[in-house]
């Protein structure tokens, strides 16, 4: 089994472009993610004026259409339209429109001579922890550990199958369940190299801290691993071509890439929809990862999220060394 | 049903072929015997054990060793590498450099496999179906698209292994390599066995020990010329070809002056001629009507 599990990761590291899909890619993600919403504020408000009467008292001036149009396509977030009294146009439901309209609100009003009825000062704090890139970096872990586990394995028991090589070993007197649980070994020592590498990028350029215990950390990781060279071994079981498990394999990471809370929190979903989003493995993962890197929380308070987790690991495998198909 | 009704014995100790065209059913033969199939129904007995599950059946496994027609081993381990995997799945075993030394494959052991010759990937094929230190040796089509001089090294191989007391039996569509390999074979042609035998004993079954084969230029030969062909000295069968006419004829020195003479007389130009020593090839033909190249 030892042998078979070397076997395993000499494949893969000879193979540059899965190196890059599993070490590289969550890392650019990471990075790319991380420049685009890195914290600089609410950012610059973009308002436009509609031209009439009284206009002379703004700035940026925008004939009818164009402030229209402008408005639409979400290039200026607020449109003012002045006269006896002024008409604020935005969209409530966007977030940086109801800003801009308190902000300039609060110009306008001021401009006219309203005093504030008591004073104030701004402390401006950034806490690490509450930043997105913070959100972010758990939940890559989180996908990064599904897709190598899925595609690791996946892919892997496929091409045997196809090249014949899974009849050829039937040949031999190797234990079946060995083979499969070289998967899970080989799996454990690339875990390693891919929690380190983009834990310590996201500490290392943003400062994301873990702020549990790194053996919490660990276990979950190698929990979540398991699990997903599991559904590995599932979804590759019956396959016989590499485009057939392609598809299957797709079936099963894009719903919980979206709905798993992995760039966005999952409780943004109707309520209904909660339950089950979070009876998914990567859901569960992703909480109790974030749990222990955001919240510094003790693993025993993480029992049901990791008891889920191990459930789909250990149904999946049970399931796929009944059915896997050997030839 | 790719293979029916086939009842046959290997002796220890013997090579023994399975011969026969493309979808003859020589593969899933083979697959059976290596208790890689389920037979429908029957009993196979492999060193005097049948195939069982688990424990048994490993056991069995050690004392194997198996080269299959299709496997492609993984491409990005070195020849060393896979060699040692497979190592790894018996209890006693060769080491590594024995086996590699076995199949002369010392100058490749750190080559990867994607950089192999077709010969030496078969080599290798067949240096994991030896590592095990096997008793008995399957091997399915070991030279089938190998160049002649990969192919004889592959047969030095196999006779090595015989010489060191070991049994093997082989699948081939190559009538040659049979008859040089193989103290018995038995020829197979739609999941059927259609003959078997040791290959003297096959080709003496056509009753003679040469063909000559010949074509006229144009046209065909005259029905009744078929008929004295037939009742010429020292022919023992005339088949009619798409390219020609087929004597199995037991004299050579008398026959073909004979035939020579005859086809004078009858004013036959002839386009081709040859003559050869009988082969396991022409005892299939004799057999089933068809050439084994064209099937």
């Amino acid at each position: 089994m030892y042998q078979l599990a070397l076997s395993r990761m000499r494949e893969f590291y000879r193979e540059p472009e899965a190196v890059f899909w599993v070490f590289g890619f969550p890392i650019v993600l990471a990075f790319a993610l991380g420049l685009a919403f890195r914290n600089t504020g609410p950012g610059k408000l973009q308002v436009g004026v509609a031209g009439g009467p009284g206009d002379s008292a703004l700035a940026a001036v925008l004939d009818t259409a164009t402030a229209r149009l402008g408005l639409r396509t979400g290039r200026i977030a607020l449109l003012v339209i002045p006269g006896d009294s002024i008409v604020y146009r935005y969209d409530s439901t966007r977030t940086e429109s109801g800003l801009a309209r308190l902000e300039v609100d609060d110009v306008l009003q001021r401009a006219r001579g309203r005093k504030d009825l008591v004073a104030v000062s701004d402390d401006r704090v950034v806490a690490p922890g509450s930043r997105y890139i913070d959100f972010l970096i758990p939940g890559l872990l989180g996908m990064n550990l599904l897709g190598s586990g899925i595609w690791g394995v996946g892919f892997s028991v496929v091409q045997a199958r196809q090249r014949k090589l899974l009849k050829r070993y039937m040949a031999t007197p190797m234990r079946r369940s060995h083979y499969l649980l070289s998967f899970i070994l080989s799996r454990l020592v690339f875990l390693i190299v891919e929690v380190v590498a983009l834990v310590g990028f996201g500490w290392l350029l943003f400062g994301v801290a873990v702020r549990g215990s790194f053996a919490a950390l660990g276990g979950i990781t190698v929990l979540g691993s398991f699990a997903f060279a599991g559904l590995g071994l599932l979804v590759a079981s019956r396959a016989k071509t590499i485009e057939g498990v392609s598809g299957l394999m797709n079936l099963v990471m894009l719903p919980m890439w979206i709905l798993s809370g992995t760039f966005f929190s999952y409780s943004r979903f109707p309520d209904a929809m909660i339950p089950y989003v979070k009876a998914l493995p990567l859901t569960a993962l992703n909480d109790a990862l974030r749990a222990v890197m955001i919240d510094g929380a003790a693993v025993t308070t993480l029992g049901t999220p990791l008891a889920i987790v191990v459930a789909w690991g250990a149904v999946s495998f049970v399931i796929a060394l009944k059915i896997f198909r050997w030839r | 049903m790719a293979v029916a009704g086939l009842d046959l014995t290997v002796a220890a100790g013997e090579c023994f072929g399975l011969l026969g065209p493309n979808g003859a059913g020589k593969t899933t033969t083979i697959e059976i015997l290596e208790g890689l199939t389920p037979p429908d129904t029957g009993d196979v007995e492999i060193l005097g054990t049948p195939w069982r599950d688990g424990a048994a059946g490993r056991a069995l496994r050690e004392r194997l060793g198996i080269q299959l027609q299709e496997t492609q081993l993984a491409d990005k381990l070195t020849v060393s590498e896979v060699l040692a995997l497979f190592r790894s799945f018996y209890r006693q075993s060769h080491t590594v450099a024995e086996v590699l030394a076995l199949v002369e494959l010392d100058e490749k052991r750190n080559a990867r496999v994607v950089t192999l010759s077709g010969g030496q990937k078969q080599r290798l094929a067949v240096a994991c179906a030896l590592v095990s230190k096997p008793e008995l040796l399957f091997l399915d089509e070991p030279t089938t698209g190998l160049d002649p001089q990969s192919r004889r090294q592959l047969w030095e191989i196999i006779r090595r292994f015989r010489a060191a007391g070991g049994t093997v039996l082989l699948t081939t569509h190559y009538m040659e390599e049979a008859e040089r390999l193989c103290d018995r074979v038995a020829i197979m042609d739609h999941g059927k066995i259609i003959a078997q035998g040791t290959p003297k004993e096959l080709i003496a079954s056509l009753g003679a020990d040469h063909v000559v084969d010949f074509a006229p230029t144009e046209g065909g030969i005259p029905a009744d010329l078929v008929e004295v062909l037939r009742q010429m000295g020292g022919v023992t069968a005339v088949r009619m070809g798409s390219d020609g006419i087929s004597l199995t004829v037991v004299e050579l020195h008398r026959a073909l002056p004979a035939l020579l003479a005859l086809l004078k007389e009858r004013g036959v130009e002839l386009s081709l001629l040859t003559t050869h020593h009988a082969t396991l090839d022409d005892v299939f033909v004799a057999l089933t009507g068809r050439q084994l190249r064209d099937t």
